[in-house]
């Protein structure tokens, strides 16, 4: 009986399984064939993840797992391709950096499968222990992704930064969960929501509820806690910043939309409070901050505050029309921000190395047309101009808000994203009007592919959007 | 007096808010940050554990194990990440992690 139950657990999570016995294999093959193993390894670590997203996408049966405390949706489904996906274009993004960068370690590719793995299992999370479990898998391989560059001052300041406030998060985020298991009686999703239901709200767990919402806010890096995102994304090796600006905002992001649509489901007219006031201070600061920003990375990181504060949006309204909003735009987010990282990585003398100054684009409409084009397309994106893909993100989720008679909230997004559209356009400028200065080195080839790849995509979403669409409905569906 | 279960929550939200003040107030020492964090940990494992008794269910206790284990990991990961920044900065003073401002 136990064996069964424990057979049928696996077959739920056989991705998750896949990665955890890769994840570990891939540390051997490192470990004993040395230092020179690193591209192997990666290679191997991209293998790995493509075979877990291709059995997501082949076959992934429905249902409740290990006694409650993981669950197969459409909606983890459709959150964890996505994370796949950005996990791997990540990894293959940082080939042609490794030396530079100093990731020609073997240990990193492991640490991406690690933090991969946590973050599948974040979004599939059921239960509050489960979900404390992958965020501190995922967050403990993250710290040290931050300061993977050791001897560069920068990384490993980004790290300790990182490592700080992460633990600051995850310490609210215990505490309030600790709260709500001693107002509710129990951890797992369900439950809770049948206790709150039948016994209503008691101050205890709104103190617990907002806490755990300040922790979560901490891990998709929404106002007021914020800080750390800045410092960490101009620190951190390129690629690895490129990494953090993906894959774990989706997962946090789908883990955050499943514990209050699903366990505060009761309580709504007391999360959404707390939902709008960060939606609107994530985008009011995303784009009043960014404005005076001199460092692309520092740009891309109050960039995607101000997106965290859009996606918010949607999920403020609380019904399945912003649910299907929010996996729409982390999907379109997804594609800008590494589409945009990789025009951002390809920024490189051919002596001196990697650049990070937005003066550094000066001219590259002269000497470099077809990236520049790409950067063009994507920040009139990001800036959510039609009919690119941004503007039907941002479309989506303010809909959802009038719909959910949140007015205020989607007037405000509106505005603020008039704001955003300046240093976005600022970007477009310097790279077309601005006398151009010295050549960058050719753009290896990974990177020409993923940005055209990405460009693509963001052009060309008003062709591809229909099946899109259908299936973040179909994603959103799961609660509702 | 009966001590009850509002006793514990008590002392847990004074040793939760010592941890946080410990962690923002605090312009010493990263050490005493990572110490700040393990006491905010044991302030969550206080209130697991006196909610697992008072409510006669075992999940709070299997919880604070859990909890446990991680923070020694974490606790393990931030000196690792220490030492390295030691290595670069020749410091540990919380007002010397300032290279970039934020």
């Amino acid at each position: 009986m136990t064996a069964e139950l424990l057979l049928a657990s696996l077959q739920l999570s056989t991705p998750e399984v896949i990665l955890a016995l890769g994840a570990m294999a891939l540390l051997m093959i490192g470990v004993f064939s040395g230092e020179r193993s690193a591209t192997t390894v990666t290679g191997l670590a991209v293998a790995l993840l493509i075979i877990a997203g291709l059995m997501l996408v082949m076959k992934s049966p429905e249902g409740i797992a290990f006694g409650g405390a993981f669950v197969s949706d459409p909606f983890a489904r459709f959150m964890k391709i996505l994370t796949l996906i950005g996990s791997i274009t990540a990894l293959v993004m940082t080939v042609g950096h490794a030396r530079s960068q100093q990731l020609d370690r073997f240990e990193f590719p492991v640490l991406i499968v690690l933090a991969t793995l946590g973050m599948l299992l974040m979004i599939s999370a059921n239960d509050l222990l489960s979900l404390y479990l992958a965020l501190e898998l995922q967050s403990l391989a993250l710290y040290v992704v931050a300061a993977i560059n050791r001897d560069s001052v920068r990384s490993t300041e980004a790290g300790l930064k990182y490592f700080v406030l992460g633990a600051l998060s995850s310490g609210m985020l215990l505490y309030g969960m600790s709260l709500v298991y001693g107002f509710t009686g129990h951890t797992n999703f369900e439950q809770i929501a049948a206790a709150l239901s039948a016994e209503g709200r008691s101050l205890g767990l709104v103190f617990g509820l907002v806490f755990v919402l300040a922790g979560l806010a901490f891990k998709i890096s929404a106002v007021p806690f914020h800080m750390w995102t800045p410092d960490v994304y101009e620190g951190a090796p390129t690629p690895v910043t490129a990494f953090f600006a993906a894959a774990p905002k989706v997962a946090a992001m789908a883990m955050l939309v499943r514990i209050v649509i699903d366990a505060f489901e009761p309580v709504v007219a007391d999360w959404q409070q707390i939902i709008v006031f960060i939606s609107i201070a994530s985008m009011l600061l995303g784009s009043f901050a960014a404005i005076g920003q001199k460092n692309i990375k520092r740009l891309m990181a109050y960039s995607s505050i101000g997106h965290m504060g859009y996606a918010l949006v949607g999920l403020a309204a609380g019904s399945m029309a912003g649910v299907r909003g929010v996996a729409l735009y982390m999907l379109i987010y997804m594609v800008m921000t590494l589409g945009t990282f990789a025009c951002i990585l390809a920024m490189r003398r051919r002596e001196g190395g990697n650049v990070e100054s937005i003066d550094d684009l000066a001219g590259l409409s002269t000497t470099n047309p077809f990236m520049a084009s790409v950067l063009t397309v994507m920040m009139f994106s990001l800036a959510g101009i039609p009919p690119l893909a941004g503007f039907f993100a941002k479309y989506f989720v303010f809909m959802a808000a009038i719909e959910a008679d949140l007015y205020a909230l989607a007037i405000i997004g509106v505005l603020s994203s008039v704001v955003g559209a300046y240093y976005y356009l600022r970007l477009v400028k310097v790279m077309w009007f601005d006398p151009a200065t010295d050549e960058f080195a050719r753009t290896p080839g990974e990177l020409k592919l993923v940005f055209g790849l990405a460009g693509l995509f963001v052009a060309g979403y008003v062709l591809i959007g229909g099946p899109i669409g259908e299936a973040a409905e179909a994603a959103a569906r799961t609660f509702f | 007096m009966e001590i009850g279960i509002s006793h514990y929550l008590t002392v847990s939200a004074i040793l939760f808010t010592l941890g946080v003040f410990g962690i923002f107030i605090n312009r010493k020492n990263v050490i005493v940050i990572l110490m700040s964090i393990e006491l905010i940990l044991l302030a969550v494992n206080i209130n697991m554990v006196a909610f697992s008794a008072f409510l006669n269910d075992i999940v709070g206790q299997v919880f604070a194990l859990f909890i446990l284990t991680v923070a020694a990991a974490e606790a393990a990961i931030g000196l690792a990440i220490l030492v390295v920044f030691y290595r670069n900065r020749g410091s540990i003073a919380v007002e010397d992690v300032n290279v970039m401002k934020g």
